[in-house]
């Protein structure tokens, strides 16, 4: 890929994917708002930092694979892969309708660029730790990587422990996993719904190691896959704690934005708080 | 007509027996000397599954994944991601049993080649009971798009099966039963994903068998014809794709079908078949099976006696059919 965005650059990149977020589930009708938009600082560290990948040629043979396992947030990949040149931008616009290669949920045999298919939760870290162990036992791979996004609601799902357990077993260390720590599920607060704490000790009885991170710190994103990377004997997961909605000062912390979409009125008030910032995001401007 | 070698002894008390899983685990087995890229997974059942035998030839190709069986497919369908084919192994009752959802999501619609291995299934499991006679996984598996759904009649077609599956390059199923069950075909009989073979050929009614029911068949056919009854026995192995072709001549040739599965008879092959004709030729049908209630513990031939699985309680029931119902196509 071409030369590396600043920390300044990342920062708007995200700025970006989220503006892309609220025309997309605007124009769709239907879609989860508040996850993709707590999101979007990781998409931006993922797709223009973090992954080897070639959006020209999403099949190359030694490239990192990702894995989106918490399907509902998806316009927030698609936003990553449109802004990183998968397909071209005017295609967003298409989420949830008849015909469209976005689909409501992520299918890999539709989009090109897409690695799994998902939704129903649970899944995707069996998958990564497949791809992992791949990498790691059966292809002599050390330079390739596997990561996946989980909801923390999604740690509810009891598949998610068995790939716990096996990644732990076999010491996946190119497997990098983030939790989107942001606290809501649809019925309410997670700890409310379904108590996850202690999570970070949890994971670290698993065989683990954990880091837990300000998930909108772009440069605490990127030390932080940095660091997942150099562990050479254990798994990863990096647990970001992040606003439901951020950026979006209406949607934020409220879990009722997880399964609803802007109106136009709300869309427009939207757009106009990201882009002039809202004093939510400040950019940087020194380079990593 | 697809041609076959019928095993030349399958009439004799003294044929010879053998175990489904046995030919499964050395079709693996020879499949992955053929191909490196097989991968076999199992849910810590590798002896029962007979995946022992390839995990001794292929240690480093061997992946244990404890009694996790949601885990056990989704770590295939990653491993298919990368290039591998991977055999996810455990009893049929957990597997597709317990983890259909991700066969679905992460395999069937992620257009993923897992092969989902299914052992100790049906009735023939025995003494185990109800909880562990998977009798609903041909309905479960065929209802899946994308998904190949084989059932071999013998441990000689199971050895052909799976390197058949092997190398498919698609999302596919295969059924294996526990105990050693007569060998209807023999080394040289064909074997191909989709089609369905003519065992004996007959012009009263139809006998239509997948897995270990075929022999039966065969044993009812037998009894049948004594009775002046004439029976075409057609060995389906494929239950999707199912071969209409082949099928749909049989139940045009003779006017009446019978199907028979060790599973229960709704949903599964006899529903296959009762789709196919009703659509296509409606024809009158019976099907042999489980009829909508579980099993239970018993030795495996107390209970194919019990159900009425076995070749004499079979051609009493095709003799009342035949007896009682016009050759339809024959009338038009």
């Amino acid at each position: 890929m071409g030369g590396r965005l600043t920390l300044s650059q990342l920062q708007h990149k995200a700025n970006d994917l989220r503006e892309d977020v609220i025309s997309m589930l605007e124009a769709a009708g239907s879609g989860h708002s508040a996850g993709a938009l707590g999101l979007a600082d990781i998409f931006a560290a993922l797709y223009f930092n973090i992954l080897n990948i070639d959006p020209k040629d999403p099949n190359w043979s030694e490239r990192d694979i990702f894995f989106l396992s918490n399907g509902h947030t998806v316009p927030i990949q698609y936003a990553a892969m449109a802004e990183s040149g998968f397909f071209p931008k005017e295609e967003l616009l298409t989420l949830r309708k008849l015909g469209s290669r976005l689909q409501g949920h992520p299918e890999r045999i539709k989009l090109p660029g897409l690695e799994n298919t998902s939704g129903p939760l649970g899944s995707g870290l069996s998958q990564a730790a497949g791809v992992a162990y791949s990498f790691q036992y059966l292809d002599n791979a050390k330079h390739r990587f596997c990561y996946t996004i989980m909801g923390d609601g999604e740690l509810d799902e009891g598949n998610v422990w068995e790939a716990a357990m096996f990644a732990g077993k076999y010491k996946l260390s190119q497997l990098i996993a983030f939790i989107d720590r942001n606290n809501i599920q649809i019925d309410g607060s997670t700890e409310d719904v379904m108590p996850l704490e202690d999570l970070k000790a949890k994971w670290e009885s698993f065989g683990w190691y954990v880091i837990e991170i300000d998930g909108h710190n772009i440069a605490s994103i990127i030390a932080a896959a940095n660091t997942a990377k150099a562990v050479t004997n254990k798994p990863c997961i990096i647990i970001a704690h992040t606003i439901p909605g951020k950026g979006v000062d209406f949607m934020e912390y409220d879990y009722r934005w997880h399964g609803v979409p802007p109106n136009s009125e709300q869309a427009k008030d939207a757009l106009q708080k990201l882009r002039t910032l809202d004093g939510k995001i400040i950019p940087g401007d020194y380079a990593l | 007509m697809n041609e076959y070698l019928v095993n030349p002894n399958l009439y004799n008390d003294d044929v010879a027996q053998d175990t489904i899983r046995g030919g499964f685990g050395r079709g693996l087995k020879a499949a992955g000397e053929k191909n490196d890229k097989i991968v076999a997974l199992c849910a810590d059942l590798t002896e029962s599954t007979q995946v022992h035998i390839f995990r001794e030839a292929f240690p480093d190709r061997f992946i244990q994944t404890g009694i996790a069986e949601q885990n056990l497919v989704a770590v295939a369908s990653g491993l298919a991601l990368v290039g591998k084919i991977p055999f996810a192994s455990s009893y049929a009752a957990f597997n597709p049993g317990r983890n259909w959802e991700q066969i679905k999501t992460t395999i069937a619609l992620n257009e993923q080649p897992v092969k989902v291995v299914g052992g100790h299934a049906g009735i023939g499991v025995g003494p185990d009971g109800a909880t562990h006679q998977m009798l609903e996984d041909i309905a479960l598996m065929r209802v899946l798009p994308n998904m190949v759904v084989v059932v071999p009649g013998d441990a000689i077609e199971a050895e052909k099966a799976t390197m058949a599956i092997a190398e498919n390059g698609k999302p596919s199923y295969i059924r294996l039963a526990r105990v050693k069950t007569p060998i209807i075909s023999t080394p040289e009989s064909p074997f191909e994903i989709g089609k369905a073979y003519i065992l004996r050929e007959g012009s009263d009614v139809s006998l239509m068998g997948t897995g270990v029911m075929t022999y039966q068949l065969m044993v009812a056919a037998k009894i049948l014809a004594e009775k002046g009854i004439s029976a075409e026995v057609v060995h389906v192995p494929t239950i999707k794709p199912l071969d209409n072709d082949t099928i749909l001549a049989s139940a045009r040739k003779t006017g009446r079908v019978v199907t028979a599965e060790e599973a229960q008879a709704a949903g599964g092959f006899g529903g296959a078949v009762a789709e196919l004709l009703s659509e296509k030729m409606p024809t009158p049908l019976i099907r042999i099976g489980i009829q909508d209630r579980y099993g239970e513990s018993g030795e495996p031939a107390e209970l194919f006696e019990f159900f009425g699985l076995t070749g004499v309680p079979i051609a009493k029931k095709v003799e009342d059919f035949v007896h009682s119902t016009a050759q339809y196509h024959r009338e038009y």
